[in-house]
This record gives C-alpha cells, sequence and structure tokens, in this order.
C-alpha cells in the first residue's frame, strides 16, 4: 500500500470565513495548497425560474435578494433591462437619482467588504468601523424606498417614489463623513505590517488568467485590466460624470484592497456630482398601462384609475425578443438577459451572476499558496451566496 | 535588507499611528443604543407592520377589490368579500401570512381605497406559526383614533403619497 503524501481537507460549508456556505475541498502538501475546488451548490434560491413565473414589475423584488449588499444595482440592471425590452425612455431625473443610489450601493457593498475581509485577517474593529458607516447609507436607503436592505426602490420606469426631501442633506454629510474616515481605514491598514505580510502577494492572479477566466469588476481591474462598464459601456447616463476607473497593477489582495478603496473614493465623487447637477422633473416615465400612475391621479382621473387596475392586476406586456442589459454592480459585471414572449411574463430570466463567475479564479489563487491564504484569497473575490448559486441547477 | 528596514519603520510608526486611531475612539460617544429601553424612530415610508385604515366615521376603508392579493408577489394576501348593512362591500376575511411576506409595500401602493399601509412597527416576533397569520380585526386600527399612537404616523405616510381626505 503506497503512502498518501497529500491530505485533502474540507473547509466549510459551515466556516466563517467563507461568507456562507462555500465549501473548498483543499489537498495539501504540508501546509501548501496543492489544489483547491470550491463546491457551490448549498444554497440554491431558484431566483430566476421565480421571476419567469411572475409578471414583469413583481419580479423586481427578487433582484433585491439576489446581492443583500447591493440592492439598488440589482434594480437597476433589472429595470434597465426590462426597459430596454419595452423601448421605455426614463426621464433625466430619474437617470441621476439613478446613478446617485447605484454608486451609494458600490460604497455600501466595499464597506461590508473591507469590514470582513480585515476580519478574516484578524483586524476586529475594521469591522465594526466598517459597519458603522454602512449605517450611514442604509438610513438613506430607508428614507428613499422605505426598506434596509430590500429597497425596491428603482422601478421599471423610474423610482417607487419621489426622493425624499432630506435626501441631498443626508447624501452630503454621508459623503463628508466617508471622505473623513477613509483617511482612518487607510492609516489603520495600509501601512500596518501585519496586513500587508498577509496580503502582499496572497492571492495572485495574472491578467492573462482573469480575462481567460472572464472575470470582472475589481477582481479583473486589480489585475490591470482597466475595464469598467460606466466607461466603456455608460448605461443610465453615466457619460455625463467625470471619473476615474480604480487599476491595480500587483495582481495581489494588496493591491485589491487599495483598488476598492480608492472606488469607494471616486463612488463618492459620483454621488457628489449627481447630487450637484440632479435636474428637476417628474420621477416616473409617463408611459399609459406600463408605468403605474402617480397615487394622487387615481383618485380624481378615471384613465388613471382604469390604467391603475390593469397594470396592478394583469401586468404590462412586453414585445417579443431578447434583450441582454450589463451593468456594474460593486462585484463586477451583473447582466441580464431577458426573452419577452408577448405576454405578461418573461418567458425567460437570465443573470449573469458576478460572484459565481469570479470564484472560478479561487484555485488559479490559492494553489501554490499557503493555506491560510485561502481565506485571503476568497475574501478578496468579494463573493455573496443569494446571486452565486442561483446559477447552479 | 531594504525591505525589512521597510517593515521594523512599518512596525514602529505605522502601527502606532493605527492603535492612535482606535484610541481615539475611547473619546466618541458610542453610535449603538441599548435596544430594547432606546429605539431608533423609522424613517415615514418604513415598511413594517401592516394595518388597515377607516374613514373619520369609522367605517372600514377597504371594499376587498382584491388589488393588493393581486399585487402582492409572494400570495401573503386572502380576502373574502361581504357587505354591510347598508349594502356596501367590505371585507368578510382579510389575512396576511407573515410568514411568506416579503414587506415589499406593493399592497399599500395598489390599494386605491388608501385602506392598507405598512406601518412602524417592527418587533412582531412570536412563538407559534398561527400567530403570524394576522387577521382583519389585529390589523384594524382602533375607531375612535385618539389615542392611537400610530396616527401621527398615518398623517405622515399620507403625506408621502401627497394624498388628503378633501376632494378637490
Amino acid at each position: 500500500m503506497s503512502i498518501q503524501k497529500t491530505m485533502t481537507i474540507n473547509m466549510g460549508p459551515q466556516h466563517p470565513s467563507t461568507h456562507g456556505v462555500l465549501r473548498v475541498v483543499v489537498e495539501l502538501d504540508g501546509e501548501t495548497v496543492v489544489k483547491a475546488r470550491p463546491v457551490v451548490g448549498y444554497l440554491h434560491t431558484g431566483i430566476e425560474k421565480t421571476m419567469e413565473s411572475k409578471l414583469y414589475y413583481k419580479a423586481l423584488p427578487c433582484t433585491d435578494r439576489m446581492d443583500y449588499l447591493a440592492p439598488m444595482s440589482n434594480n437597476l440592471g433589472f429595470c434597465l433591462a426590462v426597459e430596454k425590452l419595452m423601448d421605455i425612455e426614463v426621464p433625466e431625473k430619474v437617470k441621476w437619482a439613478r446613478v446617485c443610489l447605484a454608486e451609494l450601493t458600490r460604497v455600501n457593498s466595499h464597506l461590508v467588504w473591507l469590514g470582513t475581509h480585515a476580519l478574516d485577517l484578524g483586524a476586529m474593529s475594521m469591522l465594526l468601523y466598517a459597519f458603522r458607516e454602512r449605517e450611514l447609507i442604509i438610513d438613506i436607503y430607508e428614507a428613499c424606498g422605505g426598506q434596509r436592505m430590500m429597497t425596491s426602490y428603482i422601478r421599471v420606469g423610474g423610482l417607487a417614489h419621489e426622493l425624499p426631501k432630506d435626501f441631498e442633506k443626508k447624501v452630503r454629510k454621508m459623503i463628508k463623513v466617508i471622505r473623513e474616515r477613509l483617511n482612518d481605514y487607510e492609516t489603520l491598514l495600509t501601512n500596518n505590517e501585519i496586513f500587508i505580510q498577509r496580503t502582499r502577494g496572497v492571492a495572485l492572479l495574472s491578467a492573462e488568467d482573469a480575462i481567460n477566466l472572464s472575470l470582472s469588476g475589481p477582481l479583473l481591474r486589480g489585475s490591470g485590466v482597466a475595464r469598467d462598464l460606466r466607461k466603456d459601456n455608460p448605461y443610465s447616463g453615466y457619460e455625463n460624470f467625470d471619473f476615474d476607473v480604480a487599476v491595480s497593477n500587483s495582481c495581489d489582495a494588496y493591491g485589491r484592497y487599495l483598488l476598492r478603496i480608492e472606488e469607494i473614493r471616486q463612488s463618492l465623487r459620483i454621488c457628489e456630482q449627481a447630487i450637484d447637477g440632479m435636474p428637476e422633473g417628474p420621477y416616473r416615465a409617463h408611459v399609459p398601462g406600463v408605468v403605474l400612475p402617480p397615487k394622487e391621479d387615481i383618485m380624481y382621473k378615471m384613465e388613471s384609475m382604469i390604467f391603475h387596475f390593469k397594470i396592478i392586476t394583469e401586468g404590462f406586456k412586453a414585445p417579443t425578443g431578447s434583450v441582454y442589459q450589463a451593468i456594474e454592480s460593486p462585484k463586477g459585471e451583473l447582466g441580464f438577459f431577458i426573452t419577452g414572449d408577448g405576454t405578461t411574463q418573461p418567458r425567460r430570466v437570465r443573470v449573469r451572476p458576478p460572484s459565481f463567475i469570479n470564484l472560478a479564479a479561487l484555485p488559479k489563487m490559492c494553489e501554490g499558496g499557503l493555506f491560510s491564504d485561502v481565506v485571503c484569497a476568497i475574501g478578496s473575490i468579494d463573493i455573496v451566496w443569494e446571486k452565486l448559486t442561483d446559477d447552479v441547477v | 535588507m531594504k525591505e525589512v528596514i521597510k517593515a521594523i519603520g512599518n512596525v514602529f510608526i505605522s502601527m502606532p499611528k493605527g492603535l492612535f486611531v482606535t484610541f481615539k475612539h475611547l473619546f466618541i460617544k458610542p453610535v449603538t443604543l441599548d435596544y430594547p429601553k432606546q429605539k431608533n424612530p423609522m424613517s415615514p415610508r418604513y415598511r413594517g407592520k401592516h394595518y388597515l385604515e377607516r374613514y373619520d366615521d369609522g367605517t372600514e376603508r377597504c371594499v376587498c377589490c382584491g388589488l393588493c392579493a393581486a399585487a402582492c408577489p409572494a400570495d401573503a394576501i386572502y380576502m373574502e368579500p361581504d357587505e354591510t348593512e347598508k349594502g356596501e362591500r367590505c371585507a368578510k376575511v382579510y389575512e396576511i401570512n407573515l410568514l411568506r411576506c416579503i414587506f415589499c409595500g406593493f399592497c399599500e401602493e395598489a390599494c386605491p381605497e388608501e385602506a392598507i399601509f405598512l406601518g412602524q412597527e417592527y418587533e412582531f416576533s412570536a412563538g407559534d406559526r398561527d400567530s403570524f397569520i394576522w387577521t382583519k380585526e389585529e390589523m384594524l386600527v382602533q375607531h375612535p383614533r385618539k389615542d392611537n399612537p400610530l396616527k401621527r404616523v398615518i398623517r405622515r405616510v399620507r403625506k408621502v403619497y401627497g394624498v388628503t381626505d378633501k376632494v378637490k
């Protein structure tokens, strides 16, 4: 009988640093990882199928639940896809408000990532600070949509309600506070020798591998490929905003950390521009039969009342055809592929989940490294599970 | 060698800087609340526990049209219609299953009678599944609304939609 030289260890599915229920089967030679194989499928939500069985407007709350850290980005992606299918033009104010809200989610998602990633690597207070600042953004969500995480605020054809009166004040305060506190975070982590030792040169991923694995988002930009859908393929009026695409050439976890910090700064810049230049106008497009009329109208106007009843009971009919709309979500390229067949329900909804595709890089990042660096690699991918296992059927 | 010196420099210069940031927080007012005693006020649009509105004379606003049940993405609302003595439509049974409800607020938006609202209450845990089915009686606001703590909130929620009882 031959002696086995390597040892196989199961990491997860119930492991605090796997951010959910990821199971990684790791083959170890001493402390070096020879092979790492992520096993997904422990959390199947079937969101795509659920969305196919619902009317277009009722499928929207499902998108919130795909990525609980970035609800507004998901709403935006779905709404843009349906609007593309239905050929709806939204008012200018809606575009600006959507950009502002989408950038808020980016800050929110990156702050949670920063806190949990630092916690994985042993920096406890970072988590507390990041969640404290996140509270400011969550409060803005609550004032807008009424819920702290599952907002469903961005709707097909506009927004659910008018922006709250103190929106501008709250966003300005948030921008000021987070800008200030980002310096604190950098003092805590950027030059911290322990953090540097844990992240620099760890979880390496070359640009070639990143492109071959069709990665997107901070993981791709962390390997030196400056691809950002907000610049390359602008949607929702991103071409009006002045911002830089953060790129890191170091290809390691430390570079990705610096990149995400820079992305938060750029997002705050975009938020500020959006607040400064927010045009006046309606918060919903006027498309009778597709977009709900304003609530006050249905009390006094017959047509509005009829459309209100018709939209809610029957939904709106989308034309036959397929659209693909991708947006730059905090985790990467989030794409919605929707096929309409002339009825009120989508025939097929396919989501390109960035977390799932980015997870494919895990073996490349881990193999040849130390076992303790697997945690760092998982953290730097920034996965969210709801969206991830949706893909595994 | 250069890197080692840099690392040592980092340890002696940057780490105390980081520690100072943490130390600074000893003197900052805490952001946490002493929860059961202190509570954060929710925003006017907050979507909490549902309640059913009445007209000022006490009759129920709900006419059991079924739009909220049609709008509900989770199919959480069940209702059966009935008629009052005056011959007006009203709801005989109106139930919301909290275990299905996702608090999206679509029922509130759909309601053409301004009858159902999502209130500010968020503490409704219970020990058994049956108590998660809210009936009409549990959700209707008290009639003389004098001592109803929700009153202030109702006005604010109405303001969100810009609707009052007055006919233009």
